[in-house]
This record gives structure tokens, sequence and C-alpha cells, in this order.
């Protein structure tokens, strides 16, 4: 019964979404201010009907009612509570629900929070906003019903896949989704900014806030993700260049541009063209990676069920939005294009070769990541395009935008002197001078790329400190600043965990031990283990540095029950900022265990600098509030 | 004016041109079979070092015994990954198999190796790619069936998945 309810409701909700959609259109042509002000009323019915269908679908992935086709292909009776619940989005259909949901939401957000913009702005948001639900929701009832049910119910479901199976994980899509949605608001404000001929300062103070929260999330989700793999996987790597990833990281480019351009656009008008372009851009890019991902059009680890039809239909409604969009861009775009002239010393065009190198970083990861399909189609060899590509060509970039980074926030709108910047950035470059002699004297580290990626760390993470420890910081400031430490605090970690890494690989019986610099590890013992849903066979190793013992790992080799599955689980264990870091392989049938050992310094720092970025852009949210003084003094103190 | 027209419907061609290219390809099969044009023809001469502690992978090697399973494969190709299972009952069915560690550094193939076990009796280490070439491979992973004159019988593209096990080994008994 809940199941149908739950159906029912999802279909109100689309005809809702209708209503929101043509409302506004039809009212906004004929005159009729009352008809288009039935938008608002209609958002906010779409996102209870919405959140009404995904808390049925929920509730039968929480009692397991295996009569509802989903949830007997995707749960088990004996998961454990917390991935009965987040099974409702580990699949096509549910994750499906999810998108639509976070999309009535902010719908509903949208027409409720007050706007500057006029109401005949809102009213034309909404519509955009809810013709790109429409065909979401036509995808979900017509091509991916979550609440088909199965006659005759099987009596257990067929089990979540393990490595999925993992709080990192059920908590990586909603928080990419909800930055996927979050850019849609852009999209749906960039579009109705040239439909209503309304792009300008204005447009770019209403817009920028959902492009920062958009960004954080991304960041969040992506940060997220890569912790995932990096401790599930077992392959002692953070990030593989996958296609899924790629996906992920596409509209976080696109999303990173435009929060930059968006703040041109705010401050000096300038750069309007470019600034909804990359706004219709990257909630494309977000479909567009969603459907990559669901459609299996290329092959990636993270595969999901392949079904050329559902892909067909995500292609046709992509088409549509993004044709649309760019249809509507090349009438319009004309009209807005003339912004404001800047010198070529200014905060303006430091931002633009942000956004240069942003988007030379998006074409370099778009063309790696398509391009063996493009050279397939062309009926060339079927060929995967590894690390060494993406690595070449993004990190001289990523070098050139930490540079910059340290030295545009110091330079003024319009046009810049530069006679303070020496003063300013002075810490930065004995900062960067200093670590690099304390790498080659210290550590020994010869690697030019190392090298340089401490010198870029240490650079951009002492310029964002000194711009925190300023007077009269806004928060707007302060998120930039911390967004941009974060960054530097990420480098630092991926240099580091890169650079100064150990790996040590043996076979060892009980008892055995290895050696490795300071470090000393024993395997102390190897015994079978049980979970609620899985058996293990798991490893005890006592690591000691310099003679003292410093942390015991498990790893382990588990053993799913429901879907049989083998995954690894490393065994870890945190050291100040890095990790020690332990797979167990396979025994050699004589009483000996394969250990892959890595010792990785400052590795969490990867992910710490993730969260400082998503926080600078909360931060951000918070525009011209200034940082409180005590903060300030504190942390002055702190430094001193 | 209409040279500049043109400039902003630039990205809706771009996007167009996508679209045409992801329809072309949404239909195919996810696992094309690309023969290799080398099938059936005779491999030149090749010594490859070692890698990982295994000895290295020659021509020779290749000739005079029975017919071999030559598996291209990489440290950071994922695929490679998920073959490990089968490449190990391939060999515990009685499977000589020969690897060459394409474009990779000597300490990922051994990491590689610890991790996903190591069915490999010779391990080449190819770090120029060159091999690609010689076997007219397109991608990794992909397995080949050498006879005992060094002849190309039979390519397998993409990962060995557990169905391919069979195909395999009776490829191998065809090339004796």
């Amino acid at each position: 019964m809940i199941p149908e309810l739950g159906h029912l409701a999802l279909w109100l909700a689309a005809s809702f979404a209708l209503l929101q959609a043509a409302a506004p259109s039809i009212g906004l042509w004929k005159r009729d201010e009352a008809l288009a002000a039935l938008a608002r009323p209609a958002a906010l019915a779409q996102a209870l009907l919405t959140l009404g269908a995904f808390a049925a679908l929920t509730w039968a992935f929480w009692v397991s009612d295996f009569s509802v086709k989903l949830v007997a292909a995707n749960s088990h009776s004996q998961k454990p509570d917390l991935y009965r619940f987040t099974g409702v989005w580990a699949n096509h259909e549910g994750s499906l629900l999810l998108w639509v949901l976070v999309m009535a939401l902010a719908g509903a957000a949208v027409a409720l929070v007050p706007t500057a913009l006029g109401e005949r702005f809102r009213v034309r948001v909404l519509s955009v906003q809810a013709f790109v639900s429409l065909g979401f929701f036509a995808f979900l009832l017509l091509a991916s019903n979550p609440f088909e049910r199965l006659v005759p119910a099987p009596t257990e479901g067929q089990g979540l896949n393990p490595l999925l199976q993992d709080p990192g994980l059920a908590f990586h899509p909603p928080l990419l989704y909800a930055g996927y949605v979050g850019l849609s608001v852009a999209f749906a404000f960039a579009v109705a900014g040239m439909l209503e001929n309304a792009v300008g300062p204005a447009w770019a103070r209403a817009t920028r806030p959902w492009v920062a929260g958009a960004w954080a999330l991304l960041t969040l989700g992506i940060a997220l993700g890569s912790f995932w793999a990096y401790y599930e996987l077992g392959w002692g790597g953070w990030w593989f260049w996958d296609p899924v990833e790629n996906a992920a990281l596409m509209p976080w480019l696109a999303a990173t541009a435009l929060l930059h351009s968006i703040a041109v656009v705010m401050k000096r008008d300038a750069l309007r063209a470019w600034t909804l372009l990359l706004a219709v851009a990257a909630f494309s890019l977000s479909m567009m990676g969603t459907f990559i991902v669901r459609s299996g059009l290329l092959t990636s680890v993270h595969a999901f069920a392949v079904d050329p039809t559902r892909g067909l239909f995500l292609m046709l409604l992509m088409a549509l939005y993004i044709g649309g969009a760019l249809t509507i861009y090349a009438l319009a775009a004309g009209r807005v294009a003339e912004g404001r002239q800047f010198a070529l010393v200014s905060r303006e065009s430091a931002l633009v070769a942000n956004n240069l190198l942003m988007s030379a970083m998006l074409g370099v990861v778009l063309v790696g990541t398509l391009y063996p399909m493009a050279l397939e189609a062309a009926g060339g060899a079927q060929i995967s395009v590894g690390p060494p590509y993406f690595n070449r060509t993004t990190l001289p970039m990523l070098f050139v935008a930490a540079v910059l980074m340290g030295i545009a926030p110091w330079l003024g709108w319009r046009r810049s002197g530069t006679g303070h910047l020496a003063a300013r950035l002075l810490p930065a470059g004995v900062a960067a001078t200093g670590i690099v002699i304390l790498a080659l004297l210290l550590f020994g580290i010869r690697g030019i790329g190392a090298l340089l990626g401490f010198a870029a760390a240490a650079w951009l993470g002492v310029a964002s400190l000194s711009i925190l420890l300023r007077r009269g910081v806004t928060l707007n400031i302060a998120g930039m600043a911390v967004a941009h430490l974060g960054v530097a605090v990420s480098i630092l970690g991926a240099t580091a965990s890169g650079a100064l890494q150990q790996e040590a690989l043996v076979a060892m019986r009980v008892g055995d031990a290895i050696e490795m610099g300071p470090w000393r590890a024993e395997l102390k013992d190897v015994r079978p283990v049980a979970g609620p849903n899985w058996t293990a066979i798991e490893a005890t190793l006592d690591v000691q540095r310099n003679g003292r013992p410093v942390a015991t790992l498990k790893p382990q080799s588990r053993m799913f029950v429901a879907p049989p599955q083998e995954t690894t689980e490393a065994g870890r264990a945190g050291w100040w900022g890095g990790e020690l870091y332990s797979v167990l392989g396979k025994p050699d049938g004589s009483g000996r265990w394969q250990i892959h050992l890595w010792v990785k310094p400052l590795v969490r720092l990867i992910w710490w600098g993730g969260l400082l970025m998503a926080f600078g852009g909360l931060l951000a949210l918070g525009g011209k509030l200034r940082l409180p003084s005590r903060v300030r003094t504190v942390a002055q103190e702190a430094v001193a | 004016m209409k040279g500049k027209r043109l400039i902003w419907l630039l990205p809706l061609l771009l996007f167009a041109g996508l679209v045409a290219l992801m329809a072309n390809h949404l239909g195919a099969p996810q696992q094309q079979v690309i023969k290799s044009h080398m099938v059936g023809k005779p491999l030149a001469e090749f010594a490859l070092e070692g890698v990982a502690g295994a000895p290295g992978l020659a021509l020779v090697d290749l000739k005079g015994g029975g017919p071999v399973l030559v598996n291209i494969f990489a440290s950071w190709c994922l695929p490679c990954a998920v073959e490990a299972p089968q490449l190990q009952a391939l060999k515990d069915r009685g499977a000589t198999i020969h690897g060459i560690a394409l474009r990779d550094e000597p300490a990922d193939v051994a990491g590689f190796l610890a991790r996903h076990g190591n069915p490999f009796t010779r391990i080449g280490q190819d770090p120029g790619g060159r091999m690609m070439l010689a076997f007219g491979a397109s991608g990794v992973p992909e397995t080949y069936v050498v006879d005992a004159q060094g002849v190309i019988r039979y390519q397998h593209l993409g990962e060995i998945r557990a169905e391919h096990v069979d195909l395999l080994m009776a490829e191998l008994e065809k090339a004796k």
C-alpha cells in the first residue's frame, strides 16, 4: 500500500512540476500576474509530494519489503540498519528519486527566499527549474519506476554491492547530487537572466550563494569519494582518473571557474556572457557526468548497470536542456556581452587567468575522458587513457594556478599597482624558499615535481593565511582565503604523501617482522573474524617507530555473504597527519601471507584540505559580514 | 556583426557534435572485438628485461614449448586487476602465462602483483609500449595465444571474465 501511495505522490509531484513550468511561461507571456504567481505554491506542493514519495521508498527499504522490485534487487534483510537506509539511493532508480527530491527542495527554497530581483524574475527561475525537473520526473515515472512490484515477492533480497556498504560511500552520492542540483539552480538563474535580460551585478549577487553552496557540497562529495577509494579499494592511491571520477571533477572545475567569474560580474559588471556560458556549462557537465555514469557509455571500475534504453532517454533529456540553453545563449549572449573594460594588471584579469586555467584543465579532462569513445567512433581502436596523461597535463596548470592564487587576492579591482606586492608576498616567498631548502637538505628530495609541489603549497598557504590575519576581513574574503588555504593543504598532502612515501611488500609468517627506515612491523596473528553480513581473515600487525610501539593495524580480506564478493579492507592507523596503511593479500600455501605496507606522511591533509575548501565555500555565503574581531585577535596571538 | 553571431553559436555546435558522438556510441556493445592484424602472423624478435623478481621475456622463450598465453597488463589499468582471478584459474588449469608490463614502474608492477597475485612465469618490462605494436594490441589488458612457432593464434580483448576461461583453454588446445 505504501509503495503505491509513494508512486501516486510522485505522479502528483510531476503534475505540479508541469504547473510550475507552464503557469509562469503563459502568465508572463499573457501578462497575467495571478497565473504566473501560481509557480510558488506549485513549487512548495511539488517539494512536499516528492518528499512523501521518497519517504515511501525509504520505508520499503527500512522494513525490507521485497515485493518492491528495487528493494529485492538492492537490499537484504541481514544488512546493517545504516545500509538498509542508504540502500535507498545506492541504485539507479533511488538515486534519480533523490535527484528530483533535492531539486524540488531547491525549488521550494527559491520560492521562499526573499529576492532582490523581483517577483517576475523569481517565477521565471521557478519555471526554468520545473522544466528541468519535469524531464527527470518523466524519466523516473516512464523508464525507471522505483515503486515497481515484484510478483511473486521473493523471501530474501539480493543484497547491496559490498563496496557500497561503507559510511564514506553512503553519503558520497547525496552530497554530489546536492551539488549538481545547486548548479541546476545557477543554470535556471542563467537561463532566466537571459530570457529576462537581467544579467548584471544584482543577478550575480542572487546567483552566487547557490554557486558557492553547490561548489562546497561538490567539493565535500568529491573529497569523500576520494577518501572512500583510498581506504576501501585497497590500491593505496586516492585519485585514479577513472571516468566516473572525472565525471564529478568536470562540473567541479566549471563551478570553480564560475565562482570566480561571477565575482567579476558582481563587482565590475564585466565578463557577463562568459559567466552565463559557465553557468550553463557547469550544470550541463553535471548532467553529462550522470549520463555517462548511468548509461554505461564509458567503462569504469564503478560500472553501473548498463541499459541502452535508459541511456537514450537520458541523452534526449540532456540534448533538450543543454541544447535549449545553448540556443538561448546563442540568441541572447550578443545582447548581454558588453561589459566594462579592465587593465591587464587587476583583480579582474587575475580572475580571467583563473578561468582560463580552470577551463584548460576542464578541456584536458574532458578530452581524456571522451577521447577513447571518439577514437572508437572514428573506427579506431579501443583504448584507455591512463593517469600519466592526466598528471602531466593538469599538474603544471595546477602549479601555475597555485602561484597566481597567492598573488591575485592582493590585486585591486579595475587597475592595480604592483608596488605593494613585494612586501605583502614576502612571507610567502620566504616560506616557499624555506620549504624547498628543507626538503632538499633534510629529506633529500630531488624530484623537481615534488619540490615545486612543496613550494606551491607553502607559497599559497602562507599567502592565504596572511589574508586571514588582516583587519576587517569580510566573511566573503575569509571564505576565499580559507578555500585557498585548503588548496594549499591538499597540495601539501598530495606532494608529501607521494614524495616521502615508503612502501614494502613482503610475504611473512606469523612472528616475522619487516623493517622500513625507522619503522618496524611485526605480524602477530592471522585469524578469521565475522561481521553482520561478512566473514573475513584479519591480520594483526604491530608497528613500532624507533623501537616505540605506535599502532596496531588490522587489515582484512572480507567475504560478503549477499551478494558473495570479496573485498579488501585496508588496516590503517593515523600518525600525525600521515597514515600507516596495510593490505592483506593471499596466503602463499606454505603459511606465509602477503602483506603490503605503506607509510604515507601527511596523506590525510589531502582530505582535510578538501574540508577546508568546502568550509571556505560555506563561509563565503556570509557575504559582507565581518569576522568578529575576537577571533582575529586570537588567531593573531596564536601565530605570534 | 555576422561573424560575432557565429561565436555565440559555437558552444551549441560543439555540444551538437558531442551529442552526435554519444548517440553513435550509445547502442554499441561494450566489448567490441577488434582483431589484431597480427593474428596468424609470427612475432618479430624481441627481448624484454624482467621485473618484480621475475625473469624477462624474449621471443625465444615463447618458441619451442607448448602454446602459451601472453597477457599485456599494467598496474594503472583497473580491468587488469579485475581479471587477476581468471588468470590464476587459467594457470591452475595448466596454462603457462607470460606477462608484459606496459608503461609501468617496477615498484608499481611489484605492488600490483602482490595485491592481485602473480600467475606469470615470465614478465617482460615494456616501458615504451612498443610491444603494443608488436602484438597489434589496442589497449590493456589483452591476452594472446602464441603457439610453439611464435605465431599469434588468438587475441582476447579486454579483461578475461569467468566465462572466458573455458574459451581460452580451448584456444590453447587448438594451437597445439
